[in-house]
């Protein structure tokens, strides 16, 4: 099949589209280096993982961002341990539970809860969840609530596109385990979730990202505190949330360190990448 | 089908990108010369009131487009310092290191110790306000209220309240022992009115208007003098700051008719946002109007 | 309509329920059941609240007017023209471009493998930036270095930056997700590499495309922080896509977090976006549906 004129012509074009969408994340690095460089040139990169703690605009500032790091990651991971088993459950229910119109409706209201703002969460979190946890453990805006309230806008990502990854898993391969007569469990568990895994691992990388990035609900219920958490009633600081508190009265090195924690957020998001990369490849190669 | 779908959009693209070149030219002319647009930006609580001043500006003079943007009292100084916008707003006083701005004030706010409505403490001397922030009491009941833990509420870093609350109360933010640190104002009053043991500070205009809508919080007289609008404008509230609209000095000084043109409206719009013309806006957005 | 995409695409197949002492898939069974009506009663929880506290606010005037006295009068009716103008924008750039990405990396992978994979791994990146970095990297490039300003353009633009990652990873893996037998029948067949494209990968691949979608129409009209920067905060008619125009996110954050008394009239403009994301949610499945029924994928 050697390619025609107008195939090499339309490989160029996807090729230019891909290099523009790809071009967008390069703009973004350079943006934050160009904003965090004169930060990262005096106090110092060592500054941003050594100093004392954060205060960033006092007359001896010090710009401590590794509780902020710390937080950021205990949030995502609690958000991605308790949104992936329920989202993939979601995308099991809509595909072999519910009978068909159940399934459709269940589906339009993920869509919806894709849909709803962070704001909207973060007030609801505010106002109803967050005074539920302070009866146990004041003050009640804390690791939990970031936690639950992430999992909650991370959880339609995952089981919208599980139940897509699931739904095209060819039909052959169901019917092959429908005529062994394998329970519905089995059914699931040996022959849907494998053949649909990378497009559930592909969700599950997108509800992480979004879990990293999300900023606005985290502010109103995380509390907001700079520590590490000793506990998940403490309150924390997201490296997103510090960016949204501070940067609309930042000025100068106080603003650079802002963008500092961007990049670090960055640096963790490639962090994460390059391990799910490196899984999904150990799994399909070995 | 998703063919159509795309030439449809490109269409609307195209087509939209034109409009969107054509609508700058539907101006008339004024018969007061004022003409044009001005981009004002910065502090998120000025922005409602800008937004509404710049309304009624508008409507006064046919011709002239005054667009308010929000983001924090820094990003006006940077924008007007960049030129990308003309006036910003600045919800304190300038720092030593903006000097090369001038400010205007507009307006005047205060800020309020609050606490939740069922806290059986009626007022806070300064001393016991200092020791909570600064964790050296922790519990109400080493200061005669309840047997609970204090929730204590700070503000972020950088904004204009809490330099305000450190600069009256004579501390630094180090020092300070905040269970919980908060952004927006509106953040401030949900968190106190949800925790009954939680003190914070808020704008006295906000925290007076949700008291009478029901909002279960209450306002602390500070130094024995209430903190309501009334004591602001009156000037014996301990607690005020000043809400600016900031300017390059030299704006008009540049050379061209344009800049000239643009200079005269960024002074006529200044000038009304701080006349007793837009009073009944600013009481209408809690603030207090200046004493003219 | 949705409904009759799924059943067309991979046939509806539920193996029958067990009767009697399979364990293992009764208690799954149970869990299955038990988590969709916990997610289905925090939906009630949230968006009921939401309606109860926001219904009682609505009117057509609510809808038609514009906003008064800082958003606690009047109505919502420019923000709305914004807020789809925004999405337009957002949809129009975002669409062309993802798909084609999508088409490439899947289709081409292979004769493109390090371009492809660092393709992926931005795109991966750039779904875990945080709103707030987009928008005040719209703000640096599209308001300030191309010159668009505060507007409608450079939000729906900014926009269209974060959705993409969405928009291409849901249809890269529903192109793959294709069976090669499709691929190999078409290059039997002798059909141009376009037309096979058009015809038959693309339409099977549909419900990845619209889960995408709908994800990508969600994020987009939930987004604030990154508009905030960009199409800006002016809550006056939208005349062009150069002036800047509040999308209803931003109005509802402002009414909640800034302007004392806002609270009901930011229920109300809540209840309004759930009721715009239905609406248009509706109109893509319709357009999809349309368009599977178009191909010639056997149906």
């Amino acid at each position: 099949m050697s390619p025609s004129r107008t195939e090499t012509s339309l490989l160029w074009l996807l090729r230019a589209l891909a290099a523009i969408a790809g071009a967008i994340t390069l703009l973004i690095v350079v943006f934050l280096l160009v904003e965090a460089w004169p930060a990262l040139r005096s106090p110092g990169f060592t500054h941003f993982l050594s100093d004392e703690a954060w205060f960033p605009s006092s007359s001896t500032p010090q710009f401590n961002i590794a509780p902020m790091v710390a937080g950021t990651v205990a949030a995502t991971l609690g958000a991605m341990l308790l949104a992936t088993p329920l989202g993939i459950a979601a995308a099991l229910f809509c595909r072999f539970y519910a009978p068909p119109a159940l399934a459709s409706g269940f589906r339009r209201l993920l869509e919806l809860l894709a849909g709803i703002p962070s704001v909207v969460y973060g007030f609801w979190g505010l106002v109803v969840l967050t005074p539920l946890i302070r009866q146990w453990a004041p003050p009640g805006q804390s690791l939990l609530a970031a936690v639950l309230i992430l999992s909650l806008m991370i959880l339609p990502t995952i089981a919208l596109l599980s139940e897509t990854a699931l739904r095209s898993i060819p039909r052959s391969y169901l019917q092959g385990a429908a005529a062994l007569g394998l329970s519905r469990w089995r059914t699931i568990s040996g022959v849907a979730l494998p053949a649909a895994r990378c497009g559930i691992a592909s969700a599950i990388m997108l509800a992480a990202g979004r879990a990293i990035g999300e900023t606005m609900a985290v502010l109103m219920v995380a509390g907001n505190i700079v520590q590490v958490p000793d506990s998940i009633f403490a309150p924390v600081r997201t490296l997103t949330a510090n960016i949204a508190l501070e940067l609309g009265y930042a000025m100068g090195g106080h603003r650079a360190a802002l963008f500092v924690s961007g990049l670090m957020l960055l640096v963790l998001i490639v962090v994460l990448v390059t391990l799910s990369d490196w899984i999904m490849r150990e799994e399909i190669h070995g | 089908m998703i063919k159509k779908i795309l030439k449809a959009c490109c269409v609307v693209a195209i087509s939209l990108l034109l409009v969107g070149c054509s609508g700058e030219q539907q101006e008339g002319a004024a018969a007061d010369g004022l003409i044009g647009q001005l981009i004002v930006t910065g502090s998120s609580t000025i922005a409602p009131l800008a937004g509404e001043i710049a309304k009624r500006f508008e409507q006064e003079h046919p011709g002239t487009r005054i667009d308010v943007q929000s983001g924090g009292s820094s990003r006006g100084i940077a924008d007007v310092r960049r030129g990308t916008a003309d006036i910003g707003m600045v919800s304190r006083q300038l720092n030593p290191d903006e000097i090369d701005l001038v400010a205007y004030p507009i307006a005047r706010d205060g800020v309020a110790v609050i606490l939740h409505r069922d806290n059986p403490l009626q007022a806070l001397s300064e001393d016991q306000i200092v020791a909570i922030y600064t964790g050296s009491v922790t519990r109400w009941s080493e200061i005669g209220g309840a047997d609970a833990p204090i929730t204590v509420v700070n503000k972020a870093e950088g904004r204009s309240t809490l330099e305000l609350f450190l600069s009256h109360f004579k501390l630094r933010n180090e020092d300070i022992r905040p269970s919980v640190i908060i952004g927006d104002n509106q953040q401030g009053i949900r968190t106190v009115a949800a925790d009954p043991n939680a003190i914070g500070y808020v704008s006295i205009g906000t925290a007076a208007f949700e008291v009478t809508r029901g909002t279960p919080i209450k306002a602390l007289p500070m130094d024995a003098v209430e903190a309501t609008l009334e004591s602001v404008r009156n000037g014996s509230f301990p607690l005020s700051r000043p809400l600016h609209l900031v300017t390059l000095p030299e704006a008009g000084a540049g050379a061209g008719a344009a800049r000239a043109e643009s200079a005269a409206l960024i002074q006529a719009f200044i000038e009304y946002a701080a006349s007793s013309q837009v009073d009944d806006l600013t009481e209408a957005q809690y603030f207090v109007p200046l004493a003219h | 309509m949705a409904e009759k995409t799924t059943r067309v695409v991979s046939g509806g197949f539920l193996p029958p329920a067990r009767r009697g002492t399979d364990w293992p898939d009764r208690i799954a069974t149970v869990l299955m059941w038990a988590v969709a009506l916990l997610i289905t009663a925090v939906f009630v929880w949230i968006v009921g609240d939401l309606v109860l506290q926001g219904l009682p606010h609505l009117s057509w005037e609510y809808l038609s007017a514009g906003p008064e006295d800082a958003g606690r009068g009047g109505g919502i009716a420019p923000i709305l023209v914004s807020t789809l103008l925004i999405l337009a924008v957002c949809m129009a750039v975002s669409i062309p471009l993802g798909l084609g990405t999508a088409v490439l990396l899947s289709e081409f992978g292979r004769r493109n493998q390090f371009f492809g994979r660092l393709v992926r791994y931005s795109l991966d990146v750039l779904a875990g930036v945080p709103s707030i970095v987009f928008g005040l990297f719209g703000n640096a490039f599209f308001s300030i270095t191309l010159g668009m300003g505060f507007s409608i353009l450079s939000g729906g633009l900014t926009l269209s930056c974060m959705v993409l990652p969405l928009l291409i990873r849901s249809t890269e893996s529903a192109l793959r997700a294709v069976p090669d037998d499709y691929r190999r029948a078409a290059a039997a067949l002798g059909l141009p590499v376009f037309t096979a494209l058009w015809r038959i990968l693309l339409p099977a691949a549909t419900p990845g495309l619209i889960a995408g979608l709908v994800l990508g129409i969600g994020r987009a009209l939930a987004e604030t922080a990154a508009l905030l920067f960009t199409s800006g905060y002016v809550d006056r008619m939208p005349g062009s896509l150069l002036d800047s125009g509040r999308a209803l996110s931003i109005h509802i954050y402002d009414l909640a977090m800034n302007v004392p008394g806002g609270e009901s009239n930011a229920y109300a403009s809540a209840v309004v976006l759930i009721g715009l994301l239905l609406v248009i949610n509706a109109l893509t499945f319709r357009a999809a549906d349309r368009w599977l029924h178009q191909g010639i994928t056997p149906v």
